[in-house]
């Protein structure tokens, strides 16, 4: 069985749980071989092999010193000496570079955003905010899949996860881009917006930069904070976290909107959400067109109750 | 220091979007163009470079004939001029295959810097830039939140899921950028009637350097197989607060086993 090649997101050495749904999804295809960039694969070949990739390639972490040219390199180089079926990513920001840079090297074509794939290497895209779902696939060469996080349920199996240490020699023309510096920002405990299985996002209905209504209720349930564009607009809470069309998609489990009226811009980076929960005042807002669980009233004394009832119930 | 700017026309994404059904690429016809709204700020960031290091602002845009509206858009910000290119060959094409058309293009101008936008607001692939970077040999500096340039060195913040990188490169490069890096002027009026005699020099494939047989529909990358309205959820439960709003979330999550 030909090799599916799984590019692997971690945090010193934790595996992320996005690369374990692409494992799952890459064992229809073929046989998974995750591909690991910078150090601590050691510590996170157990999670690997927990979800059945059969090899481990390791490269050093130099491949992070310049602009996701270098990985492209490593990836394509890989997928031509292992004879690769297909190349999975998460669909990050940059992972879908990689996989663009990657595609262009070995004259194929590239899928991003899907939210299935096949054996055949059929992905599914849920397009326009939601509205339409297509099939497509890549007519030449290896397919390079870019896979939203949460899309495919993680199903474990045992794999050898044999690791391999591979080396690149990468080229002058990918070392144009140097990355001099990497700077944190204030992240707290959160789970990370893209990656979260739960989501509660605030909108201007939370009326102020008093954000606490919205983080309360998120750190009951362990789950990530968003924002609206217009919360975000109004400088009550960081760029980063605009769920939307101009900003993160989101694909979780649970997405819970407070006082977001719905937009069609913010549906079209959460309306793949397994299960929405929407409270709002205006019992006309569109968010509760797609809720599955709405209530109208006023957030400020129904997102506290609740916050309560969660902390008593678990 | 010259500066092109690559402009897409997307559909507003406040009209229905569709599909054409005999071809399965975006019917470009069924909404309104407007410029992908993350190009108003690479126009944005390119006027700011020019003010500061002077030069000439070109902008660049691949697409069918109403796409001159958004190039008047774009010229009434303040560019300088445009290239528009404008064949039929390139219907259909693929991320890739754009990537590809635009770099070659970009052979046909002079310039030191290429900014684009992170992500189109229709394909929402988010990977032209880079392929772009590939197919031009040079340092890709994308999901840029701030651009400085000291002579020829050229530096960026790199917007990331844990805050930013510092990305330093030569110039000439490629930029996109992210929504937090400006905010886009809008187009005075004495800009807007500026922009008519503004020259847009319009280009066929073979003019800007395509080959067309790899371009368009018929050779690209990617294939749509079919697509279909998605199901409609199935209709939630929407109750009124009556005190115990909160209350029956929990009952809802509980039931879901999220709590
Ligand atoms: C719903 C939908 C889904 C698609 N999915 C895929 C897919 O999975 N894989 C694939 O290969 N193709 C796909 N395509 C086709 C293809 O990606 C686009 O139509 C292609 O022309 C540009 O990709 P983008 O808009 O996603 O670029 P992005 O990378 O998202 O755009 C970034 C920037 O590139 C610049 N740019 C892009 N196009 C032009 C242009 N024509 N002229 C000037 N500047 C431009 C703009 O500055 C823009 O902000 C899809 C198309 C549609 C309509
Ligand atoms: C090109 C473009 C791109 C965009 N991209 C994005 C994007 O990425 N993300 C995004 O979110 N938006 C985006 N937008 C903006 C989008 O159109 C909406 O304006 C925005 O989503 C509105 O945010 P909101 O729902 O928080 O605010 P509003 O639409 O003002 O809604 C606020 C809601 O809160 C309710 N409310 C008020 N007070 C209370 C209370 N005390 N309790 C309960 N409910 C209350 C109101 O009834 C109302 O429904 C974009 C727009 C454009 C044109």
């Amino acid at each position: 069985m030909a090799e599916v090649l799984v590019l692997v997101d971690h945090v010193d050495g934790q595996v992320k749980k996005v690369t374990t749904e692409l494992l799952t999804a890459a064992r229809r295809i073929g046989e998974p071989a995750a591909v690991w960039v910078g150090d601590g694969a050691e510590s996170g070949r157990a999670a690997l092999a927990e979800y059945g990739a059969e090899k481990v390639y390791v490269a050093t972490a130099e491949l992070n010193d310049h602009v996701v040219a270098p990985k492209a390199e490593l990836l394509a180089k890989l997928a031509q000496d292992k004879g690769a079926a297909a190349i999975l990513v998460s669909a990050t920001a940059e992972n879908k570079e990689i996989a663009g840079r990657t595609a262009v090297k070995l004259g194929s074509g590239v899928l991003t955003d899907v939210v299935d794939v096949n054996a055949d290497v059929v992905a599914e895209h849920s397009i326009f905010g939601g509205a339409t779902i297509t099939h497509a696939r890549v007519r030449t060469g290896v397919p390079i899949v870019a896979v939203r996080p949460n899309s495919v349920p993680a199903e474990a199996a045992s794999g050898a996860a044999a690791e391999e240490a591979v080396s690149v020699e990468v080229s002058d023309a990918a070392k144009t881009a140097r990355v001099v510096e990497r700077v944190n920002e204030e992240q707290g405990e959160r789970p990370e917006l893209t990656e979260a299985a739960i989501v509660v996002s605030g909108g201007r209905g939370v009326g102020s930069d008093d954000f606490s209504v919205v983080e309360d209720l998120a750190d009951s349930l362990g789950a990530a904070v968003g924002a609206s564009r217009a919360a975000v607009d109004s400088g009550w809470y960081p760029n980063q976290f605009q769920v939307g069309q101009t900003g993160k998609t989101v694909s979780p489990n649970l997405y819970v909107a407070l006082g977001i009226s719905g937009a069609i811009q913010h549906r079209a980076g959460m309306q793949t959400a397994k299960n929405i929960v929407a409270v709002n005042k205006d019992p006309e807002a569109p968010i509760f067109e797609l809720a599955d669980y709405g209530v109208v009233g006023d957030l400020h004394k129904v997102a506290p109750q609740l916050t309560e009832e969660i902390k008593k119930r678990k | 220091m010259n500066i092109v700017v690559l402009v897409k026309q997307v559909p507003d994404t406040a009209t229905e979007r569709k599909l054409n059904a005999d071809d399965k690429t975006l019917d470009r016809a069924a909404s309104d163009g407007v410029i992908n709204e993350l190009d108003e700020y690479a126009i944005e960031e390119a006027l700011q470079l020019k003010e500061k290091h002077g030069g000439e602002v070109t902008i660049l845009t691949m697409g069918p004939d109403q796409a001159t509206d958004s190039i008047r858009k774009a010229l009434s910000m303040g560019a300088d001029k445009a290239v528009f290119v404008n064949d039929d060959a390139l219907h259909g094409s693929d991320s890739l295959q754009t990537a590809y058309a635009l770099a070659q293009a970009l052979g046909t101008i002079e310039y030191d810097v290429v900014v684009l936008g992170s992500e189109s607001t229709d394909a929402r692939t988010g990977v032209v830039g880079a392929a772009l970077a590939e197919y031009l040999g040079l340092p890709q500096l994308t999901f840029a939140r701030k651009v400085d340039v000291d002579g020829s060195t050229i530096r960026i913040q790199r917007q990331t899921d844990y805050g930013y990188d510092v990305v330093e490169a030569q110039l000439p490069a490629v930029v996109s950028v992210v929504e937090k890096i400006n905010e886009p002027r809008y187009p005075s009026f004495k800009l807007i009637m500026q922009a008519k005699k503004k020259p847009v020099d319009k280009k066929s494939a073979a003019d800007a350097g395509i080959d067309t047989a790899r371009v368009g529909l018929a050779n690209a990358t990617t294939e749509t197989v079919d697509f279909d309205a998605a199901p409609p959820r199935a209709a939630g439960t929407v109750v009124k607060d009556e005190g115990d709003g909160g209350a029956k979330i929990a009952d809802f999550l509980v039931e879901k086993k999220f709590v």
